[in-house]
């Protein structure tokens, strides 16, 4: 089974700050760290590899900060990592970084590609189903947990609000995995300083088919036309009330609302 | 492709065997309300795919749809991720709507970024609120970020359809007046739909799930109360409301994820959402701040969630239940 894992370098969130005065994002000394979501995709690829065998392959888009990140997943255990990186890729949104992720796994055969739900910096979801469309493959997002993989056949579990959904999804496809999916492991020591210095492929706009006019900020649909942080609203008045007092206050409090008892 | 000649603004009817969910009338009023504010209106469009009828004409009529696009097909019934994409590209393609909007449902979700890939166009996700951009058609789609630390304003400039997906119980969905019903076209579509997705299990998750996104009152619960959820349930009961709770008793499997209130949980707007022992991280607040009214209780006066209070009592929580417990049953 080979398998292709999506990863992505994130800010470590409890730690971002807000320029109070521009809104933007201070990144400067911010750590980072894998997206949680795609280490439980790393995870699950783990797991699949142990018990069908097969390769792991893992790619990213970002900085060359990005190479520390790929090193760690050699020492989690996958066996290959490719970092796209270019100039003409900073900017882009979702669309146009599924477009080049998709550029660089076509030339690669995969069984399945694992992306997390979500990274904890956009939240938007929309990578992993942006990339299946353009490898035109299928795709279930949301997936909680893989049954088996037998014929070329992914069995999956997904979440929906209401429901679970048991899915047969014939490979190749895509699937991107809740939390729940997986729980990585820890790292040893010796796999950290025998694996972590694997070579990692390199690639730049020139080494995938993809035009400039569809990456970057100009290739991106979306624009961002401003950031700002939510405005605290005004702070009301607190109160310290002892049980008694504090109960009859809300009760009133309720009953001047238009009462709800 | 790129299109610029759209208009009108197309809603997905996200639904289960003709069952809507409640977030795509959400989303027809809302479009509604934005249609009307252009200065040459547009019309709000429902997309339905699968089995259409009277009645749920009339439903879509009622929260404001001004023409209806269906394509009655049996084989739409259920959703299928690679079905829907086909046909609603096609759609795009045949109509270039100028904008489109989905529910941000786990299906919404999952789907929206699929045609938004094929029909080359931007999408938003996960909105918290839609704007004109300026004196333009164009949308100016706001969601958060950095698990609601940071909010975006995004724009669509040069693409139609200008799609988002937006987050369930943000909007409110609300009956028009009307005067006549909307009219109905069918898109007809006979090509062969094929999926190799196949559905080999389906499991109802909780048989007397409660539904606190359509609560009027909510009772949420937080680690200051944690020991005590027998005496939360009780008093949301006594008060005709359901109870929710923060990702802190979530995580700690303590309650279930159908409750949770928050980022990763349901967005919520009562007419009273009551948080007890909640410090109110903006990944809750960001989940129940449109509440109508706030009352929080916490021992820390310096908690965030007094922030969004209308009114604030610095206790304990558990104590204060207590009180109500007794005066409600008195």
């Amino acid at each position: 089974m080979n398998i292709a894992v999506l990863v992505k370098q994130v800010p470590d969130t409890t730690e971002i700050k807000i320029d109070k005065e521009t809104g933007a994002l201070i990144r400067k000394g911010i750590p980072t760290i894998t997206n949680p979501d795609d280490l439980t995709g790393v995870e699950l690829a783990l797991q699949l590899k142990e018990t069908y065998g097969g390769n792991i392959h893992a790619f990213t888009m970002g900085p060359s900060s990005a190479k520390n990140m790929l090193r760690e997943l050699y020492a989690r255990g996958i066996d290959e990592a490719t970092l796209l990186s270019d100039k003409a890729f900073a900017g882009s949104d979702t669309w146009a970084t599924s477009h080049i992720l998709a550029s660089a796994l076509k030339n690669h055969s995969f069984d399945i590609v694992i992306a997390g739900r979500q990274a904890i910096d956009g939240d938007t979801a929309q990578v992993g189903p942006q990339v299946a469309e353009f490898l035109d493959i299928p795709h279930v997002s949301y997936v909680n947990s893989v049954i088996d993989y037998k014929d070329g056949i992914l069995k999956v579990r997904k979440n929906e609000e209401h429901r679970m959904l048991t899915l047969n999804l014939p490979t190749p496809a895509l699937i991107t995995v809740l939390d729940e999916a997986a729980k990585p492991r820890y790292m040893n020591m010796f796999d950290i300083f025998k694996r972590s210095h694997l070579p990692l492929n390199q690639l730049t706009c020139d080494d995938l088919d993809v035009s400039l006019a569809d990456i970057g900020i100009k290739g991106s649909p979306t624009k961002v036309k401003k950031t700002f942080n939510k405005s605290a609203t005004q702070k009301q008045p607190k109160q310290t009330l002892n049980p008694e007092q504090a109960a009859q206050t809300i009760l009133d409090f309720i009953e001047a609302k238009g009462g709800q008892s | 492709m790129k299109y610029t000649d759209g208009n009108n603004c197309f809603v997905y009817i996200d639904h289960d065997e003709g069952t809507i969910n409640q977030v795509s009338l959400e989303l027809l009023t809302e479009a509604k309300h934005l249609m009307k504010r252009l200065k040459t209106p547009e019309k709000v469009v429902a997309v339905w795919l699968g089995t259409f009828t009277d009645d749920i004409h009339k439903i879509l009529d009622d929260y404001g749809a001004d023409h209806i696009i269906t394509c009655e097909r049996e084989d739409l019934n259920h959703y299928d991720v690679m079905k829907h994409t086909t046909v609603i590209s096609e759609m795009i393609d045949a109509y270039h709507p100028q904008s489109m909007l989905i529910g941000g449902t786990v299906k919404g979700r999952e789907l929206a970024p699929r045609i938004s890939a094929r029909v080359h166009t931007g999408l938003t996700a996960d909105a918290t609120q839609i704007d004109l951009d300026g004196e333009t058609h164009n949308l100016a789609i706001t969601r958060p970020a950095f698990g609601g630390n940071l909010y975006a304003t995004i724009i669509t400039p040069d693409h139609v359809p200008q799609m988002a997906t937006i987050r369930p119980g943000v909007f409110e969905a609300k009956t028009f007046e009307h005067t006549s019903l909307p009219t109905q076209e069918t898109f007809q579509y006979d090509k062969a739909l094929h999926s190799p997705i196949e559905v080999m299990d389906i499991e109802e998750k909780d048989t007397k799930r409660t539904n606190i996104a359509d609560a009027k009152l909510i009772v949420s619960a937080g680690r200051g109360v944690k020991n005590c959820l027998d005496l939360v349930s009780d008093v949301a009961e006594h008060l005709n409301g359901e109870v929710a709770s923060s990702r802190a008793l979530v995580d700690g499997g303590i309650m279930s994820k159908n409750n949770q209130v928050g980022q990763t949980g349901h967005t919520v707007r009562p007419s009273l959402y009551i948080a007890c022992g909640i410090s109110g991280a903006v990944q809750h607040t960001a989940g129940m701040d449109k509440s109508d009214t706030i009352i929080a209780i916490n021992t820390d006066e310096n908690a965030p969630i007094f922030d969004v209070a209308d009114l604030g009592i610095v206790g304990d929580a558990q104590a204060i239940l207590k009180q109500l417990q007794k005066q409600l049953e008195a």
